[in-house]
């Protein structure tokens, strides 16, 4: 009788132990209150969109730093790779790519880029594989980023390093700009030159 | 009769294990995997793809986008450094001096992650709103009621957290605790 019970808390602890792994697994998959979840009805998809800036009353998401100016990008790679342009402002800037499952994959900033814009192409593996090699040795100053997911998020994030310079940062963030990569351009063709009278 | 009853009994115990070791793991903060320097824990892979599959569950639950590894590195503080837990009615004081990175904020949220209201509209500071000891060191006083100096309301919150996040640093993964990460003294002085 004794052994039957224990037999069965037994039972009953190693199955509980599989059920809380289950949900740990399951639950990012599952979540609806997610930070991807939360930006989709306000971020329209491959656009960039300035997001408010916290206060104590409304925050589209919690532990936002409100020393910062951000924006997103909610992209979706389906139609093809997107171009992510990003001007830097005075203080500092960086850019965070997270999956459809809010993991942050790869994250940029200014210093880093090197430059006054960060500039560069995200594409899903597949994508990437498809780009012709001498295209990317010739691009080699274009920064390629690999996305795991087909859908996700890119945080655009400019500092405020005092009250007075939030303006300059959400205005650098403006200007920042993500979408399809139009194919290039053929080299529109050049008028011949006019003889010289 | 009695293999049902036994069932049963087996099966709502494996529910109330699961279910309570989930709910436990994400609520009290996931414990392990943390790099905790004096009271600031930090999850530098919490912004890697090598995130565990708690940090995974944790940040999808409180629908925060985690700081990415590049970005930068967020150290919480819950408690003080006697392991008090912190309260919005104490003064709490911050000092000494942060790891070296190009920029840093401290900001103060209640538990759930949102800004604390107060009269100034100060939710915390940045590295160079701080004002300095003349030897480098700051001190920021966490309290209820108006302080000289770096005053960081906390609203008379019961409880609150502070994130120190370090921008561009070194400070990541491979981080050990120890004399190179300086992180600040937390003392509560007086509590009311």
């Amino acid at each position: 009788m004794i052994i039957r019970w224990l037999l069965l808390i037994l039972g009953g602890v190693l199955l509980g132990g599989i059920v809380h792994l289950a949900t740990v697994i399951l639950l990012p998959r599952t979540a609806t209150q997610d930070a991807y979840a939360r930006l989709t009805p306000i971020a329209p998809v491959n656009t960039v969109v300035a997001l408010p800036p916290p206060s104590p009353e409304k925050a589209i998401m919690p532990f936002m730093d409100p020393a910062f100016a951000s924006a997103v990008c909610r992209y979706d790679l389906s139609q093809g790779p997107l171009k992510l342009s990003v001007p830097v402002s005075p203080a500092y800037t960086s850019v965070s790519f997270y999956t459809r499952n809010d993991v942050a994959y790869y994250a940029i900033n200014d210093r880093a880029a090197g430059r006054r814009v960060i500039e560069l192409d995200l594409m899903t593996t597949a994508q990437h594989d498809q780009v012709p090699e001498d295209e990317e040795i010739t691009a080699a100053d274009r920064l390629i980023v690999e996305s795991p997911t087909p859908t996700g998020i890119i945080a655009i994030r400019a500092m405020a390093p005092e009250p007075g310079l939030m303006k300059a940062a959400q205005a650098a963030i403006a200007n920042a700009r993500c979408g399809a990569a139009k194919p290039e351009p053929a080299p529109a063709p050049q008028p011949p030159p006019r003889p010289r009278r | 009769m009695r293999l049902l009853i036994g069932t049963l009994f087996g099966l709502a115990l494996a529910a109330l294990i699961g279910l309570g070791l989930t709910y436990m793991s994400l609520t009290r903060g996931t414990a392990f995997g943390g790099l905790s320097i004096d009271s600031w824990t930090a999850w530098p892979k919490s912004g890697t793809t090598e995130a565990d599959p708690y940090v995974r569950a944790s940040i999808a639950r409180s629908g925060r986008l985690p700081t990415a590894m590049g970005d930068g590195v967020s150290f919480t503080l819950q408690s003080d450094d006697e392991g008090k837990i912190l309260d919005g009615r104490c003064d709490v004081v911050i000092s000494g001096v942060t790891p070296v990175a190009r920029f840093w904020t401290m900001t103060l949220y209640n538990p759930d992650g949102a800004l604390v209201g107060n009269s100034t509209n100060r939710y915390g500071f940045t590295s160079q709103e701080i004002v300095r000891r003349s030897d480098g060191t700051f001190e920021i006083v966490v309290s209820p009621r108006a302080s000289a100096g770096n005053w960081l309301p906390t609203g008379g919150v019961p409880r609150y957290e502070l994130i120190l996040r370090l921008y561009d640093t070194a400070v990541g993964v491979s981080t050990k605790a120890g004399r190179e990460v300086p992180m600040p003294d937390v003392m509560t002085r007086s509590c009311p």
